[in-house]
C-alpha cells in the first residue's frame, strides 16, 4: 500500500493540528480560564469569536480545546519518552546479556503484560498528590513493554555482530557496549514504536483525564473536555463533539503515521 | 502436557503474590489515612480506630494479616461502607461486569474472527480496505467517545435504545454497553486474525490441501483455523483486561453499578480497603484467566510446551 502517502497525510494533519494548538490561542480575544457566567453553552459562532462556542461556565470553548490539544500531546510525549527509557534499557539489556537472565527479564515482561494496569494507575492517582510529573511516569511506566520486547529482539541479533565482538574483546563494559553500541543501531525502529506508543499514552491521559483523575482545572486535556461534554451533550452537543472528534483524529493519525512508519522501516512487518 | 500445567500454576504464584505486594504497598504508602479528611478527631478515638482496622501494627504484620484473610476468601471490611466487607460489595457488583464482559467478548472473537478472515481471503480489495479502516478507527477511538456518541445518535436523538439503566428493565439496556465495549476488541481481533490468516495462508501446507482439489471453505476451516488463531487466542489475556478497563467507563456512562463503578466510586471516597480489594480480584481473576490460556495453548499447539 502506499505507505509513503499515508505517512505524509498523517503527518502533515498532525503537525497542522500541533501549530494550531500552539498559535490559536494568541489570536482568540478569550483565554481559557475567565468564566462568563452571562453566556453559558453558547452555540458556536463566527460574531463573537467563539469559534467552538462556550462551555457550562461561558469559557471560551475554542481556547479551551487547544489547550486540551497541548496538554493531551505533552503529557503522551514526556510519557512516551519515559517508556522509551525504561523499554530500551530493559529490553537492550535483556538482549545482550541473554541465557537464562533474558529468559526471566522476559518472563516478567509476560506477565505483565496482563496485568489491569490502568487500576494501579487510577490508585497511584487518587492516593498520591496529584501533578504533571506523577501522571508522566504513571503513563510511561505502563507503556513499555511493547518497546522492551521490540529492542531485546533486535539486540538479540546486533549482539553477535563483529563490532560489538570487538568492543568486548577490548574490554569495554557490559553498560558502555549497550550504549554506546548497541542503542545507536536501535534508533531508527525505537522511533517507529514511540510513534505507536504516543497514542497509547494519549488513551490513557484521556481515560484518567475522562474519570477526573488527569489534570486539574483549569487546566483541561482532550478526554477532560469530553468528561465535561458528555455532562451538557442534550442539549449543547458541540460541547462533546468538538473535543471528542479531535482527539479521535489525533488518535487516528498516530495510529496511521505509526503503522506507515513501521511498514517503511521494520523489514519483518513487510508482507 | 501435565509438567507443563504444573509448572504454568506454579508460575502463576508468584505474580500474584507480587501483583498483591504493589497494590497493598501503593495504598499503605498514600500520604494521610483513610481518616483524615473528616472533622478532626480526638486522639484517643483516632487511636481506637487505627487499632480497629490493625493499622497500629507494623506493616509487614498487616500484610501478613490481609494475606492469611485473602487465603480465606476475606477481602476485609469497607472503610466507607460501615459493617460491610469488601468481599460482599464486589459480590454485589462483579455480576453485573461479568454479564458485560462476556457478552463483549463473545461479540469481539465472533465478529473480530470473521471479518478478519473474511478480509484475509480478499486481501487487497476494496471489502479488505473498509474493514481494515473500519478496525483501524474502532483501535483508535476511545470508549469514552464512542459511548457518548452513540447515546447521543441512538438514545438521545433517535430514541431506538434508552441511554442508562436506570429505571430499564430487558435485553434492550445490554445493547449499547456491550457494543460500545466490544467495539475495540472487535478491530484489534479483525487485525490480528486477517494478519495471522494471511501468514497462515501463504503456508505449504494450505498450497496441497488446495492441490488436493478441496473448496476455500473446508480449507479454512479445517487447515488454517487452528494454527491462525493462535494469535488470537495469546490475544486473550490482554483482551480480558483491556475489557475489565473499558468496563470501569462503560458502567460510569450508563449507570450500571458494576465492579468498575465501583472502583471508581471507592477510589473517588479513599474507600482504600474496597479499592485494593478490587485490584486484588480483579488481578487474581485476570492471573487465572491468563493461565487457562496458556494451558489451552500448550493443549492446542504442543511446540509451546517444551520450550
Amino acid at each position: 500500500m502506499s505507505g509513503n502517502r499515508s505517512i505524509r497525510i498523517t503527518g502533515s494533519l498532525l503537525l497542522t493540528v500541533a501549530i494550531v494548538a500552539l498559535v490559536g490561542p494568541w489570536a482568540s480575544p478569550y483565554d481559557y480560564a475567565t468564566t462568563n457566567l452571562e453566556n453559558i453553552l453558547a452555540a458556536p459562532s463566527l460574531r463573537d469569536m467563539h469559534l467552538f462556542g462556550t462551555d457550562d461556565l461561558g469559557r471560551d470553548l475554542f481556547v479551551r480545546t487547544m489547550l486540551g490539544i497541548r496538554v493531551t500531546l505533552l503529557v503522551a510525549i514526556v510519557a512516551s519518552l519515559v517508556s522509551l527509557v525504561i523499554g530500551v534499557t530493559y529490553g537492550a539489556l535483556a538482549g545482550f546479556v541473554g541465557g537464562r537472565v533474558d529468559a526471566a527479564m522476559m518472563r516478567l515482561v509476560d506477565t505483565l503484560y496482563a496485568l489491569p494496569f490502568i487500576f494501579f494507575v487510577i490508585l497511584l492517582m487518587v492516593a498520591f498528590e496529584r501533578n504533571f510529573l506523577l501522571i508522566f511516569v504513571a503513563i510511561g511506566a505502563i507503556n513499555w513493554l511493547d518497546m522492551a520486547r521490540i529492542v531485546r529482539g533486535q539486540t538479540l541479533s546486533l549482539r553477535e555482530r563483529e563490532f560489538v565482538e570487538a568492543a568486548r574483546l577490548t574490554g569495554v563494559s557490559t553498560l558502555r557496549i549497550v550504549f554506546r553500541h548497541i542503542a545507536p543501531n536501535l534508533v531508527g525502529i525505537v522511533v517507529v514504536y514511540v510513534t505507536l506508543t504516543i497514542p497509547q499514552a494519549i488513551l490513557v491521559e484521556s481515560f484518567l483525564s475522562y474519570l477526573g483523575l488527569g489534570v486539574q482545572e483549569p487546566q483541561t486535556s482532550l478526554g477532560a473536555l469530553v468528561d465535561a461534554g458528555v455532562k451538557h451533550m442534550e442539549g449543547a452537543p458541540w460541547v462533546l463533539l468538538v473535543p471528542a472528534s479531535l482527539l479521535a483524529l489525533t488518535l487516528l493519525c498516530f495510529n496511521f503515521l505509526g503503522d506507515g512508519l513501521r511498514d517503511l522501516f521494520d523489514a519483518r512487518h513487510t508482507s | 502436557m501435565l509438567r507443563y500445567t504444573l509448572l504454568r500454576i506454579l508460575g502463576a504464584i508468584p505474580t500474584l503474590l507480587l501483583v498483591i505486594a504493589l497494590a497493598f504497598l501503593m495504598v499503605h504508602a498514600a500520604p494521610g489515612g483513610p481518616f483524615d479528611d473528616e472533622r478532626v478527631l480526638p486522639a484517643d478515638i483516632e487511636a481506637n480506630i487505627q487499632a480497629h482496622y490493625h493499622l497500629d501494627e507494623p506493616l509487614p504484620q498487616q500484610f501478613l494479616r490481609y494475606l492469611s484473610g485473602l487465603l480465606r476468601g476475606d477481602l476485609g471490611p469497607s472503610y466507607r461502607y460501615h459493617g460491610r466487607s469488601v468481599g460482599s460489595l464486589i459480590g454485589e457488583a462483579f455480576p453485573y461486569s461479568l454479564q458485560l464482559g462476556a457478552m463483549a467478548m463473545a461479540l469481539a472473537l465472533v465478529i473480530g474472527i470473521g471479518a478478519g478472515t473474511a478480509a484475509a481471503l480478499r486481501q487487497g480489495t476494496v471489502f479488505d480496505k473498509v474493514v481494515m479502516g473500519f478496525a483501524m478507527t474502532g483501535i483508535s477511538i476511545p470508549v469514552f467517545v464512542i459511548a457518548p456518541a452513540l447515546v447521543l445518535l441512538l438514545a438521545v436523538k433517535l430514541q431506538w435504545l434508552p441511554a442508562g439503566w436506570s429505571g430499564v428493565t430487558g435485553m434492550s439496556r445490554y445493547v449499547l454497553p456491550v457494543t460500545t465495549l466490544a467495539l475495540p476488541q472487535i478491530a484489534y481481533i479483525a487485525r490480528l486474525t486477517r494478519a495471522s490468516m494471511m501468514d497462515v495462508l501463504s503456508r505449504d501446507f494450505i498450497r496441497t490441501a488446495y492441490a488436493q482439489g478441496l473448496g476455500t471453505a473446508t480449507v479454512v476451516r479445517v487447515h488454517a483455523m487452528k494454527p491462525a488463531m493462535l494469535p488470537v487466542l495469546s490475544y486473550m489475556g490482554p483482551a480480558i483486561a483491556a475489557i475489565l478497563t473499558g468496563s470501569v467507563v462503560v458502567e460510569q456512562i450508563f449507570a450500571i453499578p458494576g465492579l468498575g463503578e465501583s472502583f471508581v466510586r471507592g477510589a473517588l471516597n479513599r474507600d482504600y480497603t474496597l479499592v485494593l480489594g478490587i485490584v486484588v480480584f480483579y488481578a487474581s481473576l485476570i492471573v487465572f484467566l491468563n493461565l487457562l490460556v496458556d494451558i489451552l495453548y500448550g493443549a492446542i499447539d504442543p511446540r509451546v510446551r517444551y520450550r
